[in-house]
């Protein structure tokens, strides 16, 4: 069994005295790609956050790479990458895809007087890998959405992260590179440990090593199936499915019939 | 123009809107893209509490304005972390409590009153020689600081959340922010006026932020700028012997409502 790289033990958390999440335990093993499935509000961003130290614990511990992330996490956050959910942020500043990309190279005690040439390199690199090697002097507001999101990825790949937490990465892209970004983090996962928030249940399925229910509480399942019950449980509400586009297989054949799903 | 500066104290009125540009070039950007207008607004009319007391305790007035602006300054940066969403509320009481202060403390300063008007109001026709030096020395500091921190004040700017999870010392980073921008206030009253710096250091940013693509660049244009705005103010100042600060002001109003005007018509064509 690999080593852990996320243990958290007896979590909780809240906003303002309302829990977001209660008695959280979860280990997450080196090489997983856990899917966080659950409704809005569920904690599923919130549980990201807590990862990477954005946020400390109300009580429990959230080890990272062996580091306890409620206090100062150093060092550790050089080897941790992030795509956050939030794309509507400062509109009119003034930087371009390259030099956002570059931001993702800096890391504890690294580039404080700029940036190498070998940095410029992989920042260009990870523009291209992400379809936008011909954007990287524009500016990212004049981006389309979709590329804007690209750009983040882009940001994430450069950090080179032994740990990856994408928070919704493909929310705003169009189908095809939302097809093409999961061929690249199943490419990824072959290096590093992958955490995803998404709901795009259709492409998750397929992409992942094991799921994790979040709301309030946290289900981790091992195995890369979504099932009509799981969607359920962390809805809280009979859930009808629609796939769009090509038919494809969005659940896992399940003996137990998919109880409600009509 | 060429035989006003025949002047000294025209020689001096313009190389101190020379040397205060260059920081409010930088300093400005940082405070308009970090969005710390309102605490930076607080920290210069704050300023007015020391100048107060150093009329009072009979210090050298820049002396004694460093001293409490900086005070006053890391207060209301610490409450903004502390406390954040009543944080504008507090900013709020300190800038009208630094003013009071600094009214009651002349109030009981005995002898000849100095022409309060210019520091409400900017002064830039009387600049002395030290003050050029002392402008030149925090010129260096806030370039220096730019220069060295760029990065890692981009990231933070940009994305405070990412930034701090790439390491970047977030915290400290806007602490010595606020701290730059308490001394770049105190340089700007020579030449704005505590009442009127924040035109000042928001304007020309800006209008800068349309036409550029990086940061970096943002601060060049907005000292250039700002640079302009100045040199125009004065020689309208000078010409039709109008108050040097409002008239600097009015100039980078103009230039405001221009930038606005010509971004209407590029948006439309």
């Amino acid at each position: 069994m690999n080593p852990p790289v996320i243990e958290i033990q007896n979590l909780n958390f809240a906003y303002n005295r309302q829990p977001v999440l209660s008695q959280v335990d979860l280990v997450i093993r080196e090489g997983d790609c856990v899917a966080l499935l659950g409704p809005n509000g569920g904690g599923k961003t919130t549980l990201l956050k807590l990862c990477l130290g954005l946020l400390k614990p109300d009580s429990g511990r959230v080890t990272v790479l062996g580091r306890d992330m409620g206090r100062e996490p150093g060092q550790v956050l050089g080897r941790i990458g992030y795509v956050p959910q939030d794309l509507s942020l400062n509109p009119g500043f003034p930087i371009t895809a390259l030099d956002l990309v570059l931001t993702g190279r800096l890391a504890p005690g690294r580039n404080r007087f700029g940036f190498s040439r070998r940095d410029r390199a992989a920042a260009q690199g990870a523009l291209e890998t992400v379809g936008l090697g011909d954007r990287s002097g524009w500016r990212v507001d004049r981006l389309s959405g979709g590329q804007r999101q690209r750009v983040m990825i882009a940001r994430a790949l450069v950090t080179e992260p032994e740990l990856l937490f994408l928070d919704e990465p493909t929310a705003s892209v169009d189908r095809e590179w939302q097809a093409r970004l999961y061929d690249l983090f199943l490419e990824l996962n072959q290096r590093s440990t992958l955490v995803i928030v998404s709901h795009d249940l259709s492409i998750v399925a397929s992409h992942i090593k094991s799921v994790a229910c979040v709301n309030q509480t946290v289900h981790h399942h091992p195995r890369p199936e979504i099932t009509a019950r799981m969607i359920q449980e962390t809805y809280q509400c009979p859930v009808e499915l629609i796939a769009h586009g090509l038919p494809h297989r969005v659940l896992a054949e399940h003996d137990e019939a998919g109880g409600r799903d009509d | 123009m060429i035989e006003v500066l025949s002047l000294e104290f025209m020689r001096h009125a313009l190389l101190a809107g020379l040397l205060a540009s260059l920081c409010c070039g930088v300093m400005g950007t940082l405070v308009v893209v970090n969005r710390i207008v309102f605490i930076s607004g607080g920290i210069a009319h704050a300023a007015y509490g020391g100048i107060g007391l150093a009329f009072f305790l009979g210090l050298s007035p820049l002396l004694g304005t460093v001293g409490f602006t900086l005070a006053a300054a890391l207060a209301m940066a610490w409450i903004s972390l502390a406390q954040k969403h009543r944080a504008d509320a507090v900013i709020g009481v300190i800038w009208a409590l630094g003013m009071a202060l600094g009214v009651i403390l002349l109030d009981l300063t005995p002898g000849y009153k100095v022409d309060l008007m210019s520091y409400l109001f900017g002064s830039l026709l009387t600049v002395p020689r030290t003050d050029l030096f002392l402008m030149a020395g925090l010129d260096a500091v806030v370039i220096l600081f730019a220069l060295a921190f760029y990065n890692q004040l981009l990231a933070l700017s940009f994305d405070e959340p990412f930034a701090r999870t790439r390491g970047v010392p977030v915290r400290r980073l806007y602490l010595a922010l606020i701290l730059l921008v308490a001394l770049t206030v105190v340089l700007l009253i020579r030449v704005a006026g505590l009442i009127l710096i924040i035109a000042l250091l928001t304007i020309p940013p800006f209008i800068a932020e349309a036409w550029c693509r990086t940061l970096k660049g943002m601060m060049l244009l907005a000292a250039g700028l700002c640079a302009l705005f100045t040199v125009l103010g004065l020689w309208l100042s000078y010409s039709l012997d109008l108050t040097s600060g409002p008239s600097i002001i009015l100039v980078a109003g103009a230039g405001f409502f221009l930038s606005l005007a010509t971004k209407r018509l590029g948006t439309r064509g």
